[in-house]
């Protein structure tokens, strides 16, 4: 599905992501496990496009996306999740949903399918994200994200910084959504969730894959010795 | 009371020229955050596509109502032109793009006069335009010319239109998103940069659009557009960057201001009383009448 080959990627001068390589295989959970700062969302940015690589490749179902614009990517069937519940503000939500549906042939039903997804935002359609709860504006993130029926989701820190009663339910979803087949790179601080949702995971310290692994019980011991949490 | 009421018209009829001027700006300057010096040769060129349409077509109504889409086109594409040669290179660099579209707006004027010559043109003004309607009678009659009216109509539709645009459809959800949040607009799929040019285009072609009424009011000349694109620059400052709101309030505000004092004093001296105020208003409210946040000029 997604193929990251050597990847160096940064900010300016300085380098965070030094040749990192990595397969997400389709139809399936995989998670990245680390400390902050160690290149997590630069690994996602990187992949979507959102910021260049210096070196390497980044391959989604079998073609060389490496210099391909991150809107073209994500016509092609990659979305993302940013990490901090990011909207359009100014926006109602529903208009931060048909943006996204706007011109898809498909968006009329893939917009209902989202809202089925998250049943609470049909009843804030009206109202601007910026004013929604943190957790509203998760939901809001990941129904905008789906509306363009990827086949691959980037998904950065879905649970961090949001309300405890919505956490469980943005969790079922992600699991729920690897189980239908949809293949999800998940960044996560939440090892033991983490762990739940994915098949396989990977640790990154300061910019490499230092272990990975398959999901299994007694994962989350040699993960967390890996992070020495 | 009447003189207050007859000045009050002048000044919301200087207003709809204003507003006009401004209003394409609002989305370049405003909602873009690109300081277009040669928006004011945009204006022009709307006015020399009424001047050569009405020497083609010796009908001036015709020839006035084709030159509406007809200068928004050229523009338009004008603005398009520039956005992709030079302002795309720029973005984020405020001053680079200042100093490199003056350039372009001493480019353009030069073009002008060797295409039209340097001396000013003028174009005649349709038989439908050319009555006045009295308001009130009496010892200070208070009269509106057909001009004037047409052009605060037109001024009035160009709001219009361009907010339910903005509102309402598509191009208008993309516009405002990637004013927004543009990073998560292109992780969302949105061709930001098409959008920019798309956004470039109308706020060009309706510097056009405002063109074309100048030349009902004033000559048409290589520097016309020199003499008016301080008065939009502040239009949309005072107005607060990034709103049509804001815009439109303070066209109507600095235009009755401008009136009111004029009549007392001379037309200098009322210019310099609205830039005092708008100094003093700035000072009290730098963010201007209203705003939301936009891309960073920094």
């Amino acid at each position: 599905m997604l193929r990251v080959e050597d990847l160096t990627a940064g900010y300016g001068r300085s380098r965070v992501l030094h040749g990192v390589s990595l397969e997400v295989p389709g139809e399936a959970v995989t998670a990245v496990l680390g400390h902050n700062g160690a290149g997590k969302s630069t690994l996602l940015r990187a992949a979507l496009g959102l910021i260049g690589a210096g070196s390497g490749r980044v391959w989604f179902e079998d073609e060389d996306v490496t210099r391909l614009p991150a809107h073209q990517r994500v016509r092609r069937g990659m979305a993302y999740v940013p990490q901090g519940q990011q909207s359009f503000p100014q926006l109602t939500a529903l208009e931060n949903l048909r943006l996204v549906a706007d011109g898809r042939r498909d968006g009329r039903a893939a917009l209902e399918e989202a809202l089925d997804l998250f049943p609470a935002l049909r009843s804030l359609g009206a109202r601007r994200a910026g004013l929604l709860s943190g957790g509203q504006r998760q939901q809001l993130a990941i129904a905008r994200a789906l509306i363009t029926r990827p086949r691959l989701l980037l998904l950065d820190e879905p649970t961090e910084g949001i309300q405890p009663s919505v956490v469980a339910e943005i969790q079922r979803t992600v699991i729920e959504l690897g189980e239908r087949g949809l293949s999800v790179l998940l960044v996560e601080q939440h090892v033991g969730f983490a762990l739940r949702a994915a098949r396989r995971y990977c640790v990154l310290e300061a910019g490499r894959i230092t272990s990975s692994g398959i999901g299994e019980p007694g994962a989350e011991e040699r993960v967390r010795q890996a992070l020495r949490v | 009371m009447t003189v207050l009421i007859g000045q009050s018209f002048t000044g919301i009829s200087i207003g709809a020229v204003l507003l006009l001027i401004a209003l394409g700006l609002s989305l370049t300057f405003g909602q873009m955050g690109v300081i277009n010096m040669a928006h004011g040769e945009f204006i022009m060129s709307g006015a020399y596509t009424t001047y050569v349409l009405q020497q083609h077509l010796t009908d001036a109504g015709t020839s006035l109502l084709l030159a509406l889409p007809a200068a928004f086109a050229v523009a338009g594409t004008l603005g398009i032109v520039l956005e992709r040669t030079l302002i795309r290179r720029l973005y984020t660099r405020p001053l680079d793009t200042l100093l490199v579209t003056w350039g372009v707006s001493l480019l353009l004027q030069q073009l002008a006069r060797d295409i039209f010559g340097a001396p000013n043109v003028q174009t005649s003004t349709p038989g439908w335009l050319t009555g006045r309607i009295t308001l009130f009678g009496g010892e200070h009659p208070v009269t509106l010319s057909h001009a004037r009216l047409f052009i605060l109509t037109l001024a009035v539709a160009a709001v219009v239109a361009l907010t339910l645009t903005l509102r309402l459809t598509p191009l208008g959800r993309r516009i405002r998103a990637v004013v927004q949040h543009r990073e998560l607009a292109e992780a969302s799929g949105i061709a930001t940069a098409r959008v920019d040019r798309t956004t470039f285009f109308i706020g060009s072609g309706l510097a056009g659009v405002a063109g074309v009424a100048l030349t009902l009011v004033g000559p048409i000349g290589p520097t016309m557009g020199t003499n008016i694109i301080i008065d939009a620059f502040l239009v949309v400052v005072v107005g607060g960057i990034g709103r049509l709101r804001g815009a439109v309030v303070a066209a109507f505000a600095l235009g009755v201001l401008q009136a009111l004092v004029e009549y007392s004093t001379t037309v200098s001296l009322a210019k310099v009383t609205v830039l005092i105020a708008i100094v003093a208003f700035l000072q009290w409210r730098p963010q201007g009448i209203s705003t939301v946040r936009t891309r960073s000029l920094a």
